[in-house]
């Protein structure tokens, strides 16, 4: 029976998607309709962040495995060859195979954890819940960008186990050296998979895209303006902006490079001789695919990061009982990173022989960016000043988020002035700089949205010990691994080198390499007790029984503990207000739906 | 086995972490919630300051052990590296003077502002001067850096001044070739498909250009001190990167564009041993740029001598055309009469 109605459903659901979706409120699920093929949007969200916590791991693995490599490059460890064969001969990982762990380490963690497993996830989750919608707009679309990327992680976690080792030029695969399967083993089939692996993830995020800005448009609540929206929706509205518009840049520069492999065109290539062999190709332009990749490679950190930023204002308010600081410069900032994100890509490549007068538009566009960031971090702080602050483990992320994001920024101001980026660039320097100001507070963000929403996704709490030992161990360890690189980088230490052992001017570092891989697999392992903890509480944690365990204000928290697909059993709660009047007119909070009082003040 | 030992420790430390975190909760339902969140909120308020002093103290460590490490105490290898380095220093003074303040200022409210029973949170939503400050101030610093970063950026990527000489160095994989224009200044045409090994001829060398007669090539690359040193920088498979940290210069070798970057070499190899106090010290070429399973072996040595020993050095050098063409007697090539410091109309490279 219920089967039948799944074919049913499933036959019908693409001429009539809305009118299943209304009609059937509480219709009996199948566990396949529910918990896999699922067109519930919280139950995407599950299914992105689940999906992305796999990935965290093996990406985080890897950084581990290759930590060990640089921490220890004159040891063998036989054990390795007996779990990856002939990638550690003799218990000694091979060069290839090093730079394969840095290749997928790169592209797991910023396009499957941090673009998927962040916005995935919370944009699915937080825009019916925040705006008061019953779903997405497009709740089919939404289960495809699902299993879009679904498909892309298949693809690329096969490319794994290919005889020839997965793509291994870098996360930026630059051709040549990623078109000519002579150049490196990585460049063979591996190649392929991972261009077509990446196809399929921009397809999802095209779908997922387009869902979240239709239904920011078009389906909020009653009341709802969209100056009324919590800062999350902003952030969440101008990432899904900055997807739609790049992500399908990077996919031309992906199909040329494809048919550059396998069709003998001339896009990027010309002018080469490898192992021996004088190659046809003339008259294309290696760094062509550099801007092609940029354009979205530039706008795509402000993806990681701008889901963070929107979460940690949200939380940093909630939590220091008072409203944010700033509301419309925090959403003039973010437009603003929006649009400048957009117009500086050629930073990263000031030496590549680029136009001098076009790296100096792009040396004052970047440094613009440092504005509308300083205004962020000044009105944090201005949050916290004079608040009533409670240590929530998600608060504590939050916080932890302003400081890794104050860090890594001014880093940027290094790199972004080209006269200093000959020098530091693709050193240790870089290193440092993204992986504070992109990778760890964007996990950062990540992290206290988890802490802040599973008591919503998943009616439980996670363990308050575990998650303040979690957070400490993680900030400590991240200064840690990365503080002492920006010393590396002002050495002139070369990123992506396997051994320094022959090098007169980088081969002092043994001691401090070995320091940070130590540090790297501590923090690994207080990962481990994050993930630990979050299926641990799905399961069994301690129940949640006030519906707005926080006391915040915003939608979601209106809906029952354990909303049902519709969210609201009954009518959507209309809006009256903001969403931040925390400590007004004596009052702690006052939700969005409470109407406006006669005697209250005006702000 | 010592891999399994640290397994078993690190599932030991799991099992306890979890078996305190569950007693905890326990715990806390019993005593009341509300009272052991706000034990743990003191604790968490605590916690914040004392990361701040011992991170501040821990930044400061870092900086007595390393900063001997870096390129700063032994200075810039080129004239025009000094510009980089004064630059970085201010960099880092503004940028450390905005970090240090907003650090503390962001744990200090975190600890002076957790939740005390008597404590109202104060209601400000906006405020329309202090955005103000607070947008300019960061605007003006950074036009200031930026003046002065593309004054620099202006100079080193513009032509380099009177009386520069050329080499150009070609990167594949694995290593660095170098070529110098010989008597008459000027590099002879190459065409990638010219390229032969068994004949030596793995720049692939137009030898039908005069101009390639008097050419010679090394794997090490000797030059001058005191004199600017241009350098037309070609790969033949992938993109590599000449970086040259003790010059504080880089830039990209790509195939099929050739690119270029100069500097001033100020101090002879000899010279920076003495200034290092490391007798091994080399001015070395690093790859820069992922290009394969030996990019992190692509190392070039770079050898600044003074005027005498370089012409001494040059001098003993044999072209190429006249090892691969034996019973060809290039004219107009004197090999033992060099004048690399005339200035000569520069080697426009043509690709083909």
């Amino acid at each position: 029976m219920s089967s039948e109605v799944t074919l049913q459903q499933t036959g019908a659901a693409i001429g009539q998607i809305h009118d299943t979706h209304h009609e059937h409120h509480h219709h009996q699920e199948s566990f396949i309709t529910k918990y896999v093929f699922s067109q519930d949007h919280k139950m995407i969200a599950k299914q992105f962040l689940i999906t992305g916590i796999i990935w965290a791991i093996i990406g985080g693995l890897f950084s581990v495995v290759f930590r060990l490599q640089l921490g220890y490059p004159d040891q063998t460890f036989p054990w390795l060859e007996d779990f990856l064969g002939h990638w550690a001969k003799g218990g000694k990982i091979q060069p290839e195979f090093y730079y394969a762990l840095v290749t997928m380490h790169g592209t797991v963690l910023v396009f499957f954890v941090l673009t998927a497993g962040l916005s995935g996830t919370f944009a699915n989750f937080l825009i019916p819940l925040q705006i008061g919608a019953r779903d997405m707009a497009s709740p089919l679309l939404n289960m495809l960008s699902y299993w879009f990327f679904f498909l892309a992680s298949v693809i690329m976690i096969s490319s794994l186990f290919v005889q020839t080792g997965p793509a291994s030029g870098g996360w930026t695969v630059y051709p040549p050296l990623s078109a000519l399967g002579d150049a490196s083993s990585g460049s063979k089939i591996g190649m392929d998979l991972w261009l077509v692996s990446m196809a399929m993830f921009i397809v999802s995020s095209l779908l997922g895209g387009l869902n979240y800005i239709t239904t920011i448009l078009n389906m909020r609540t009653k009341g709802m303006s969209m100056t009324r929206m919590p800062l999350t929706m902003w952030a969440l509205f101008f990432t899904a902006v900055l997807g739609v518009l790049s992500f399908p840049v990077l996919l031309s520069g992906a199909i040329l490079l494809l048919f550059d492999r396998n069709l003998g065109t001339s896009f990027f290539l010309s002018d080469i001789v490898v192992a021996g062999k004088i190659l046809p190709n003339e008259g294309g332009s290696a760094i062509l695919f550099q801007h092609l990749f940029w354009f979205l490679g530039h706008p795509e950190v402000y993806i990681i990061l701008l889901p963070a930023m929107g979460m940690s204002s949200e939380i940093l308010s909630v939590n220091s009982r008072k409203p944010i600081f700033g509301y419309m410069a925090m959403v003039g900032s973010l437009f603003a990173i929006c649009v400048l994100a957009f117009l500086v890509w050629a930073h990263h490549m000031f030496v590549t022989g680029l136009n001098p007068f076009l790296g100096a538009v792009f040396v004052l566009l970047t440094l613009l960016i440092a504005v509308p960031s300083a205004i962020k971090v000044f009105n944090w702080l201005t949050t916290l000043w004079k608040g009533n602050i409670r240590f929530t483990p998600g608060m504590l992320f939050a916080i932890g988020f302003v400081s890794l994001f104050i860090s890594g920024g001014l880093t940027g101001i290094f790199l972004g002035n080209s006269a200093l980026d000959i020098h530091l660039h693709d050193t240790y320097f870089v290193i440092a700089h993204f992986h504070i100001v992109m990778g760890v507070a964007s996990f950062f963000g990540m992290y206290a949205g988890v802490y802040h929403w599973f008591p919503k996704m998943y009616g439980r709490y996670l363990n308050n010990t575990m998650a303040y030992i979690h957070f400490w161990i993680t900030i400590v360890g991240a200064y840690l691994i990365f503080w002492p690189m920006h010393y590396q980088g002002l050495a002139g230490m070369p990123r992506r080198y396997y051994d320094f052992s022959n090098w007169e001017s980088f081969k002092h570092y043994g001691g401090l390499n070995e320091f940070i891989s130590v540090v790297a697999m501590i923090v690994f392992a207080a990962q481990l007790l994050f993930v630990f903890n979050f299926f641990y509480s799905i399961f069994k944690g301690r129940k949640v029984k006030d519906p707005n365990p926080w006391k915040a204000n915003t939608l979601e928290w209106t809906t029952p503990i354990n909303p049902g697909h519709g969210n609201w059993p009954g009518e959507i709660p209309e809006v009256h207000r903001w969403a931040y009047d925390y400590s007004k007119d004596g009052k702690d909070f006052i939700p969005q739906n409470v109407p406006v009082g006669d005697d209250e003040s005006k702000h | 086995m010592k891999e399994l030992f640290v397994i078993a420790i690190t599932v030991m430390i799991f099992v306890i972490i979890f078996q305190i975190s569950k007693a905890s909760e326990y715990v806390s339902v019993l005593k009341g919630e509300e009272k052991s969140r706000k034990q743990n909120n003191k604790i968490n308020g605590f916690m914040m300051i004392a990361f701040l002093v011992l991170g501040l103290i821990g930044a400061w460590y870092c900086n007595e052990l390393y900063y001997k490490t870096t390129l700063f105490p032994q200075g810039s290898g080129s004239v025009e590296g000094e510009e980089v380095d004064f630059m970085l220093k201010i960099t880092i003074l503004v940028t450390g003077v905005v970090f240090v303040l907003t650090q503390v200022l962001l744990f200090w409210f975190a600890f002076k502002y957790q939740e005390k029973d008597d404590r109202k949170a104060y209601f400000f939503p906006h405020n329309t001067t202090l955005e103000l400050i607070w947008t300019t101030v960061p605007a003006i610093f950074l036009t200031v850096l930026v003046v002065f970063g593309l004054k620099f950026w202006f100079k080193v990527t513009g032509e380099p001044p009177v009386g520069h000489h050329v080499v150009e160095v070609t990167g594949h994989q694995f290593a660095w070739d170098f070529r110098y224009p010989g008597k008459d200044g000027i590099l002879g045409k190459k065409n990638y498909k010219l390229y032969n090994k068994p004949t030596g001829n793995t720049l692939g060398v137009d030898f039908e250009d005069d101009k390639s007669w008097d050419d010679i090539k090394t794997n090490q690359l000797y030059l001058p001190v005191d004199q600017p040193v241009k350098m037309v920088i070609n790969a033949q498979d992938v993109i590599h990167n000449v970086g040259l940290p003790h010059f504080r210069m880089k830039m990209d070798a790509v195939p099929g564009i050739p690119t270029t970057q100069w500097f001033t070499p100020q101090y002879t190899t000899a010279e920076m041993k003495k200034r290092t106090g490391n007798p091994n010290f080399t001015y070395e070429i690093s790859c820069d740029q992922i290009c394969g399973r030996g990019h992190f072996s692509m190392r070039g040595v770079i050898v600044i001598v003074t005027k005498e020993e370089y012409d001494q050095w040059i001098s003993e050098q044999k072209p190429d055309y006249l090892t691969m063409f034996p019973n060809k007697v290039a004219p107009g090539s004197n090999p033992t009469i060099i004048d690399t410091t005339a200035n000569k109309p520069l080697a426009g490279i043509v690709k083909k």
